[in-house]
Formats: structure tokens, sequence, C-alpha cells
């Protein structure tokens, strides 16, 4: 009975459909999960450095608090404006979202466990955080409000720039690698910890925790829904579940984040000390908890910093963040020729 | 196989719908959304053909960056429609012209009219060769080695092009008051700070 079954899921049309769609669900259902828990945790952690309870009514410590605030976001009405632009207007969040969940594909969790393991994998996801900027900036056109449209133009000039930091990055770390492939980068870190890339390329791992900060319009960069200015940005006209996908995926996007981070410098599944008992720990729980730690450090700087004023957010992208990733570029390239060090593939 | 070749059809006919409708539709940001999925589906047609290196360059630089900026500034534009359609007539034959100059070329280019079917097998072999080894590093071992100074003058070709621009819009306006980083950070204690002793109910 397994053989045939066995054969069924890989062979036949129909149960590799099946195959497919168990595992889209199972990335996305514990992704949203944790995107709802991330919201808890975000307020938790809040409240404590402003010495508050945070969330505390709902539930047990307030551990129904996301889910209450879901269901509110669902049963709320949708007001579209009417000088608004109806179908762009919805098809907005929908993009947000989408780009959100869809960048999930190839992350590795563990050895092997990634739902396509393609030799393209970096650019995958540099091509699809590219495109989450047009959730917003239709967002802001659609919704022909003067304050959707400043968040919005602020959001795509914003994000531009510092994705081409986050482009040299991306490329001092393949360089290191010699592969596109994700789980290539994080074979190649395997090791004690020192071995991760986060400490021999420790500046290009803070400009790009900074620029994943500034990607995701997380303070000290969320100048696109800054309420002193904005009220609230881009997504000032949205209500109920049209504003619910854009939160979610705004915060499904710092996860993805954390996650690359986690990939390119923190060694993903690997454990930080290669023997027993560490190794007993499945990969994925290690690969966890790195996003975990970088989704506090997220947190944390919301928590502490006050906000950059516009001109400066574009000072430090294109006359700080963009010289010093090329040289660093350049430096690793030159280091890795004539050091030998170059990788063998 | 036959999956493939349905997903091709369903690509391939987007990428024409889109492109009809960027030329079609009335409104100009409609027209780049739609400029936006017919570079979608280009990629997704060049990772059927198993160019996926070509693909995802594609999506990160047209899609990513450039359609960005169009819709920037497409969306800023105060474009009259009724004004914007009265050329169509005028336009339309030099229009017309254009675009079947390009469509010969491209014939041409693909070897239907002109030479024959040698091109076509002589880039079969050539794709062949290419693809027997790692897409992305073929692509870099070509450019960085066969066409290396080539490739090196197209990077200068374009290094003037954006030297050029700045060059043609930068402007110095006097009177403009400006943060200096440097000179913020260089201010020491004792320029900016005196410390007075303040004797009670006498003010400084």
């Amino acid at each position: 009975m397994s053989a045939d079954l066995i054969q069924f899921f890989t062979t036949n049309w129909l149960g590799q459909a099946i195959v497919m769609l168990a595992q889209c669900l199972a990335v996305t259902v514990p992704l949203l999960v944790s995107v709802a828990y991330m919201t808890y945790v975000d307020r938790k952690v809040w409240a404590s450095i402003q010495l508050r309870r945070g969330p505390n009514v709902v539930g047990p410590f307030g551990l129904l608090q996301p889910f209450a605030d879901g269901l509110k976001l669902v049963l709320k009405e949708t007001i579209i404006p009417s000088s608004a632009n109806g179908v762009l207007f919805i098809i907005a969040p929908m993009i947000t979202f989408m780009t959100a969940l869809v960048a999930w594909a190839v992350v590795p969790f563990d050895n092997g466990w990634v739902i396509a393991d393609i030799n393209v994998g970096i650019l995958y996801l540099f091509a699809i955080s590219s495109l989450g900027v047009y959730g917003i900036i239709i967002a802001g056109w659609a919704s022909n409000s003067k304050y959707a449209f400043l968040g919005a133009l602020r959001s795509a000039a914003q994000m531009v720039s510092y994705e081409v930091s986050i482009g040299f990055v991306l490329i001092t770390v393949l360089l290191c690698v010699g592969s596109l492939n994700l789980s290539d980068v994080v074979v190649a870190q395997s090791g004690w910890f020192w071995h991760w890339y986060f400490l021999p390329l420790l500046p290009m791992f803070v400009i790009f925790f900074v620029s994943a900060l500034a990607e995701t319009n997380r303070t000290p960069f969320d100048l696109p829904m800054s309420e002193a200015e904005l009220v609230a940005g881009f997504h000032t006209e949205y209500s109920a579940m049209t504003f619910g996908l854009f939160f979610l995926g705004e915060y499904a996007n710092m996860i993805l984040l954390s996650a690359l981070g986690a990939v390119l410098f923190l060694g993903g599944w690997m454990s930080p000390i290669p023997h027993a008992p560490f190794t007993y720990v499945p990969g994925v729980v290690w690969f966890a908890l790195k996003i975990a730690f970088l989704l506090f450090v997220f947190s944390w700087t919301k928590g502490t910093l006050p906000r950059y004023r516009y001109d400066q957010l574009m000072r430090l992208g294109w006359k700080v963040f963009l010289p010093v990733s090329l040289g660093w570029v350049v430096l690793t390239a030159a280091v890795l020729q004539f050091g030998g060090w170059v990788p063998k593939h | 196989m036959l999956l493939q070749a349905l997903a091709f059809y369903v690509f391939a006919a987007i990428t024409v719908a889109a492109g009809a409708m960027v030329v079609v539709s009335r409104n100009p940001v409609y027209s780049v959304l739609f400029l936006i999925l017919a570079f979608f589906n280009a990629a997704a047609l060049f990772v059927l053909i198993g160019a996926e290196f070509i693909a995802m360059i594609l999506v990160i630089v047209y899609v990513g960056a450039v359609a960005v900026l169009f819709l920037f500034v497409v969306m800023m534009l105060d474009i009259n429609l009724t004004e914007l359609r009265e050329g169509f007539l005028k336009y339309f034959p030099v229009g017309a012209l254009i675009g079947a100059v390009l469509f010969a070329e491209m014939l041409l280019g693909l070897g239907i009219v002109g030479a024959g079917s040698t091109t076509i097998s002589g880039l079969n072999t050539q794709g062949a060769q290419v693809l027997a080894t790692d897409n992305t590093r073929a692509i870099g071992r070509v450019l960085y080695t066969q066409y290396f100074y080539l490739f090196q003058v197209a990077g200068v070709v374009l290094l003037v092009a954006m030297i050029g621009a700045i060059v043609l819009t930068l402007r110095t306006r006097p009177g403009v008051r400006r943060q200096k980083v440097g000179d913020q950070i260089n201010r020491t204690k004792e320029q900016t700070m005196t410390v007075v002793k303040v004797p009670t109910r006498g003010g400084v």
C-alpha cells in the first residue's frame, strides 16, 4: 500500500499537486500564526521598554489579543472612498500581502526543507522584495488622497534607495559562497558560530539590518506613515481587512527579511556549536530562534529610536551605505582573489 | 510536456494582451501597470526556456526599478486625456511604420526570412552548451572572458550617460540652507557651550 502511495505522490500529476499544496500550507499556516504573534510580541516588547504591561486582557497573558484584533478587522466595514480608483484600491493590499508570502518558497528551513530549491534563490528573493513597493505606490495613487499619495511617494523612493545597498550586501555574501542557491549559502557557513558570515562581514550585516528596517518602513525609517505629518501615510484611506492585509504584509515582510538575515549571516539552520547535544536540536528550531532574535532587534529599535528626517534618510542611503557597501564588495572580491579563498565549484 | 506548452501559451497570450493594453488603455497609469504585467509574463517565458538568471534580472531591473520610476513620473503628471488622444490619427502612420520596421528586423534576426536555418541551428548548439552548465555561471563566464572589453565599454557608456544626466540637471542655487553633517559632528563643547554662574535673583 505504501509503495502505491509513494508512486501516486511522486508520479501522478494529481498526487504531485496535492504534495505541492500541502507544502505551501505547511509554510503559510505557521507563517501566518507567527505573523499574528509577532504583532503581540512587538507590543509586549514595546510595552516593556516603556514600563507598561502591554496587551494582557484577552486570554491568559493577553495571548488571544492578535486573534481578537484580526476578528475585529474582518468584521468591520470595508470603506472604499467614492473618488478612489476601486479596482486598484482593492488590488494594492493584495499585492503587498502576496509578495510577502510568495518569497517564502525559496527559504530553506532545514537541510532540504525548501519548497523550491532553485539555483537563483537570492535573486528570486531580491526580485520579490523589490515588488513590495508596488502595493504601496498603487495604494497611494488609488486612494486619491494627498496624505496617501505623499506617503506612497516617500515609501517608493525610500525602498528603491535602500534596495541598492541590499543588492551590494547580497553580492558580497554570494562572492564568499560562490552560489546563488540559499541552501548553498547556509552550507558554506557550517562549523562553529564564528564561521557564520556575520563576523567576517560585520559591516555588511549592519548595513543589511538597517536597510531591512528601511525596506519594511519600520522605525526609525517609518516616514511613509509618520502620523505627525501624513495621518497614516499610504494606508490613510484603508479600513477593515484591506488595512489588515497591509498590516499583516508589513509583519510578514519583517519576518521574511529576518529569515534572509538568518540565512545570509547567521548560518540558517546550523547549530552554533557543531557538537552534541546541540546538534540533536532540529535545524528548523535553530532557524526559528535566529529569526526570533532578529525580530526582537526590530522591536527593540522601534521602542528605542526616534524617527529620521527624510533628507537624513536619503543621505544615509545614498551617501553612506552605497559607497561603503560598494567599497566592501571590491574589498571582499580582492581578498578572496589574492588570498586564494575563491570558492571552488 | 503538455503542461509546459499550456504554460507557454498562457504566458505568451497574457504578454501580448498586456502589451496591447499598454498602447490602448486611456489612463497612462493603467498603461504602466499593464507594462509591468507584460514584463512579468516575459520573465515567466524566460523561466520556461530555462533562462532563470535573465528572468530574475528582468524582474529586478525592469519591474523593480525602471517601472517604479515610470509609475512615479506618470502618477505625478497632470495629463489631459482628451488632448492626448487628439493626435492619434496624425501619429498613427509613423507608429505603424516603426512597428513594421521592428517586426521586419526581428524576422531577419531570427533567420526566418534572411539567412535560413543556419542561424537558428547555430544558436541552438550554443544554447545547449550554455545549458549544460549553470545558467548564471555560463553568462558570467562569457561576459567576463570573451566579451570582457565590450562589457567594460558598455559600463563606461552608462557612466558617461549618468554623469551627463547629473550635469544637465544640477543647478546650484544661492542662499539654500542645508545640513552639513560633518560640521555638526566636528563641533566641540567649547565652541558651542559656555557655563555661566548665575547669582540668585540676579539673572544673566
